[in-house]
């Protein structure tokens, strides 16, 4: 396990007081907030950050920290002396067991001891024992909407082990995805979140949905839209086309004197629910390529015979 | 460890008021003051007890809560943050859908 440097981490010095812990966390926080941030990495970095001020905020971790870590360098082999916080008590850190799940193994081998029965992460409410839930994203292609797939996930969960140091160990999950769901819905998967104490039951898991951006469909709440290429002539004399849906294939009918863009509604093809989303196909007219002798004089037989002017019949 | 599991779909007003506190990890009464300074949108007209709450709802509470948390923001500041980081997602979704969403 390699020793971090939380100080490092917030760009503090280690004389640093609790404001100017508290003000560079801030710069920080802002910066690489993930909803915000452009730095590629905001995601981790934030979990960094977190970690290093959970530490740093808290007189009882920072005074453990502080004499743990002396002669330690960033990156350096670490290995805690096996009685090392004997003589510490946590009793808070403003952050709870499931935003601590996210922390590095490196925070869960030095604070992760649940000594005396005591929860060594605080909980701001009246609901003791109960486990805390655990929050996450969860990317699903289209078709998991469409059919209600069973998906994979796998989560970092702590959990206590007999001797109450608490690891952080992986937990798989394979998740029924309820059929209709909707870009930034959340699902709940109930009793998979931390465990309770003493035989509390657990709290709950909630996913928050987001789908894999898709070459063909985009997705507006249940309403689906994809472009149908067609002939200049399915569209000038109308035809019935097979056309892929993400629900399979269907025939659709393109009616006569169509224009590139019009707009064809399938009702009830969107997205399942109640009432389902409908499919709307946006028809998008492709040429033949003219490198034949034969499609040149077609086209050439077009322009003699048919005086068509697109800037006229486009308003312009 | 696999398990075969079913997902409820948060869709409409499904968490009670205890629910929502729990799942934030903060008091009821955080909650309530919330709702009564309309931060989650129009006030429903029942006892708070009566009131239930979406997945949307869930997940603006959690990030008022972390804004109030980090800045030590004021909570109708934290809302206004909110809002802009949700207008900033649809506007993203909207690029997106038109291809737009590349440098």
């Amino acid at each position: 396990m390699e020793f971090k440097d939380y100080y490092q981490v917030l760009d503090v010095s280690r004389d640093a007081t609790a404001e100017q812990i508290k003000k560079a966390f801030r710069k920080l926080a802002r910066k690489y907030h993930p909803d915000v941030s452009k730095e590629a990495d905001a995601e981790s970095r934030m979990k960094e950050v977190n970690e290093a001020y959970a530490v740093l905020s808290d007189p009882e971790k920072r005074a453990a920290y502080d004499q743990l870590g002396r002669g330690y360098r960033p990156g350096q082999e670490f290995h805690p002396p096996p009685d090392w916080n004997a003589g510490f008590e946590f009793s808070g850190s403003g952050f709870s067991s499931a935003e601590a799940a996210d922390f590095s193994d490196f925070f869960a081998e030095l604070f992760g001891h649940m000594g005396g029965g005591r929860r060594s992460f605080h909980r701001g409410d009246g609901f003791q024992a109960r486990g805390d839930d655990h929050h996450a994203r969860i990317l699903l292609d289209l078709a998991a909407s469409y059919g209600g797939a069973t998906r994979n996930i796998t989560l970092r969960i702590p959990r206590q082990g007999p001797d109450g140091r608490v690891a952080l160990t992986d937990h798989s999950l394979a998740v029924r995805i309820p059929k209709g769901v909707q870009e930034g819905q959340v699902i709940r998967l109930t009793g998979q979140g931390a465990p309770g104490a003493g035989g509390s039951p657990p709290g709950d898991l909630y996913l928050e949905v987001h789908f894999e951006s898709h070459p063909r469909y985009r997705v507006e709440g249940r309403d689906v839209h994809a472009t149908l290429p067609v002939a200049p002539w399915e569209a000038a004399l109308g035809a019935t086309v097979k056309t892929e849906t993400p629900d399979g294939s269907v025939e659709v009918r393109v009616p006569p004197g169509s224009s590139g863009g019009r707009r064809l509604r399938l009702r009830g093809r969107g997205l399942p629910g109640q009432p389902p989303g409908d499919l709307y196909l946006v028809l998008e007219i492709r040429l033949p390529p003219a490198d034949s002798p034969r499609a040149r004089e077609l086209y050439e037989a077009m322009a003699r015979e048919l005086a068509f002017d697109p800037r006229k019949t486009a308003g312009g | 460890m696999h398990d075969q599991l079913a997902a409820q779909l948060l869709e409409d007003a499904v968490l009670s008021l205890e629910e929502i506190a729990t799942s934030c990890r903060v008091q009821v009464d955080w909650v309530i003051a919330r709702v009564r300074d309309e931060l989650l949108g129009e006030l429903p007209p029942a006892a708070p007890g009566d009131w239930m709450f979406s997945g949307a709802h869930l997940l603006r509470l959690r990030r008022i809560r972390a804004l109030e948390r980090d800045f030590d923001a004021d909570p109708e500041l934290a809302a206004l943050v909110v809002d802009l980081l949700e207008e900033v997602e649809r506007l993203r979704l909207r690029l997106r859908h038109a291809g737009l969403d590349r440098d």
